[in-house]
């Protein structure tokens, strides 16, 4: 069990030039659990989980790793406890799996220190838990969009740090490695102990995965709490501003969306009426 | 030993392999060029000039002519083997090269106004070339800062502002006197004609700094290639960890240029070719010996191999343009990224 950190925003405001994108958001990541950002596009999700991340620097506020400002602490210190994933890293052309994975380490090294045998076990671990380490010869660019995204998770396991924020980790995935990258995590957060912290596009997968979910609005944090609490057609047409039922999702016992369109809404399921 | 560690002995033990062959390869060509000339001398005298005997004609011909132009064949090609790398990795993008972006051009139109209008020589022109062209690059910065520094949009600025230089140049050449013009052209072609013992010290001391900055600087560039996000997040700060880069770079450029004028495409060419041979490994070392194969090699074929003698920067420029043709080709196929 790793040492449990605390990551807070207060009163956070984040903007891009003249735009202000998140305003005035605070909140707190509980500790060895897994939290999960949800809204709809552009409602401030990412730029949220950027600033957590510290490469957006807040207007105002602060985001707060262990109770102090994350922008006073040495970046090099920030990354041994806090890691990211962020939407589209870039690989460089016909790197090893290994070698990529090895970058992760660059926070525990140093000019005059050489790569320790700490350095290797973390990346072979890395490379083990995340079902890669037959592909550590092979040049990233050759593997499937699944195996890549399984390679980055590594480099940011060999990290080695407590916190990890996703953003996005199951964009252009099929389902069944949508599955497999998000039970991948969750492994990392019983086994390790380490947070999780993940902006995703699936609200249902989110409230499959998540223990505490924090929906976001406009720039604002709408609700947070349990998925089974926060999951409601309310939210969810405020939020998303979309009409949907609340069941429940049978295998797994959280809520589980289903959408209202225009043309599937129940008072025209008629059998002999189908859309025209 | 654990698979890991055996995967990756076999790939360094392929990256030395190839680093010594190239190493070989900058010994092999420095030697023919103190060997062959005018007049041939052989391995034996040659040697001898360079362990400090007294070889009769050979004393003045190798010791005095050609061994500062193989050295500084050497040098330079060193330097513009680590800046291109060092460019395009921090760009991430193969026609982000100085001599692309204009970079050289602006050593280039300092040093032609300093000869041409103020009559300048030697160190002098060397300073202004190094000068201005630390200027163009930081131009170049500022006009493409836009929430920090993009690949693409630096290109197309770095080639504006190579344009507008050229045409800088242009005017100049048709402005001044006849006999300046023609040591500003000899200039601008890019040339180790006027090589002498009295060049190599300001080249090799620059280096002396530049080259270990670039060395303590690579695991950071190695970091910063994974893209400015993934690079903050391992705790690099990119934007500053570019200027440095940036500043490293344009010296080498610079120095090299002030020393024989815009060689062309050896920036440009050298990563690639590093890349080609060692794929997905640290460059610099591997680029910088290509850039010294590259000039050395170009320059033994100017001088001796063709029906008359070019400089060096006519035979890398026509080697370049082919490649630098491909790579647009390639980058239309691949739907415009550049």
């Amino acid at each position: 069990m790793t040492i449990s950190r605390s990551l807070t925003t207060d009163r956070v405001t984040v903007g891009y030039e003249d735009r202000v994108v998140v305003e005035d958001l605070t909140m707190a990541i509980p500790a060895g659990r897994i939290s999960v950002i949800v809204g709809a596009n552009a409602c401030g999700k990412s730029t949220l989980l950027r600033a957590m991340a510290r490469l957006l620097a807040p207007r105002s506020g602060a985001v707060l790793l262990d109770g102090r400002s994350i922008a006073e602490q040495p970046t090099r210190e920030v990354a041994k406890i806090l890691g990211l994933l962020p939407q589209t890293p870039v690989a460089p052309d016909g790197i090893a799996v290994a070698d990529l994975v090895a970058r992760g380490r660059y926070p525990h090294r140093s000019f005059l220190r050489p790569w320790t045998t700490a350095d290797e076990a973390a990346v072979t671990e890395a490379l083990t838990m995340t079902d890669v380490l037959d592909l550590a010869d092979r040049p990233v660019d050759e593997l499937s969009g699944g195996q890549r995204q399984r390679v980055w998770i590594a480099m940011a396991l060999a990290q080695g740090t407590d916190v990890l924020l996703l953003d996005e980790p199951t964009t252009f995935l099929d389902v069944a490695h949508q599955i497999e990258i998000l039970d991948l995590l969750t492994d990392l957060n019983r086994q390790r102990g380490t947070t999780i912290v993940m902006v995703l596009h699936d609200l249902n997968l989110a409230a499959r995965y998540a223990d505490e979910l924090f929906a976001v609005q406009g720039g604002r944090l709408h609700s947070h709490g349990a998925p089974a609490d926060v999951v409601t057609a309310a939210t969810v047409r405020e939020v998303f501003g979309m009409e949907s039922r609340i069941v429940v999702d049978e295998v797994s016992n959280t809520p589980l969306v289903l959408p209202i369109g225009r043309h599937h809404s129940s008072e025209r399921r008629l059998p002999d009426q189908r859309d025209v | 030993m654990t698979a890991l560690a055996a995967g990756r002995s076999a790939r360094t033990r392929r990256r030395i392999l190839v680093t010594a062959i190239l190493a070989a390869l900058v010994i092999a060509l420095f030697l023919l060029t103190l060997v062959l000339g005018n007049r041939v001398y052989g391995l034996p005298e040659v040697l001898g000039v360079i362990a400090g005997q007294d070889v009769s004609g050979a004393s003045f011909t190798v010791g005095r002519l050609r061994l500062p132009r193989a050295i500084i064949a050497t040098l330079i090609g060193v330097a513009l083997g680590l800046a291109g790398t060092l460019f395009q990795t921090m760009l991430r993008n193969p026609l982000a090269s100085p001599d692309i972006l204009g970079v050289g051009y602006g050593s280039s139109a300092a040093a032609i106004v300093a000869i041409g209008f103020f009559g300048a020589q030697g160190a002098t022109v060397a300073v202004v070339a190094v000068v201005a062209g630390m200027a163009v690059a930081l131009l170049l910065y500022a006009l493409s800062w836009r929430q920090g520094v993009q690949g693409a949009r630096l290109v197309l600025i770095g080639i504006a502002i190579g344009a507008v230089l050229v045409a800088v140049i242009q005017w100049v050449l048709t402005r001044i006197e006849v006999y300046k013009a023609a040591e500003a052209l000899r200039w601008l072609s890019g040339s180790l004609g006027s090589a002498l013992w009295g060049d190599v010290p300001p080249l090799a001391i620059s280096l002396l700094v530049l080259v270990p900055a670039a060395a303590v600087l690579a695991r950071r560039l190695g970091v910063l290639q994974l893209g400015d996000d993934t690079a903050a997040a391992l705790g690099v700060r990119p934007h500053r960890t570019r200027l440095l880069l940036l500043v490293v770079a344009v010296g080498l450029v610079a120095v090299a240029t002030a020393a024989a004028g815009p060689v062309a495409f050896v920036a440009f060419l050298s990563g690639p070719i590093a890349g080609r041979l060692l794929p997905g490994t640290a460059l610099l070392l591997p680029a910088a010996l290509v850039g010294a194969v590259l000039v050395l090699a170009a320059d033994l074929v100017g001088g001796n191999l063709l029906f008359t003698t070019f400089p060096v920067g006519v035979v890398t420029g026509a080697v370049g343009a082919p490649y630098l043709l491909w790579l647009i080709a390639r980058s239309n196929r691949t739907g415009g990224r550049l």
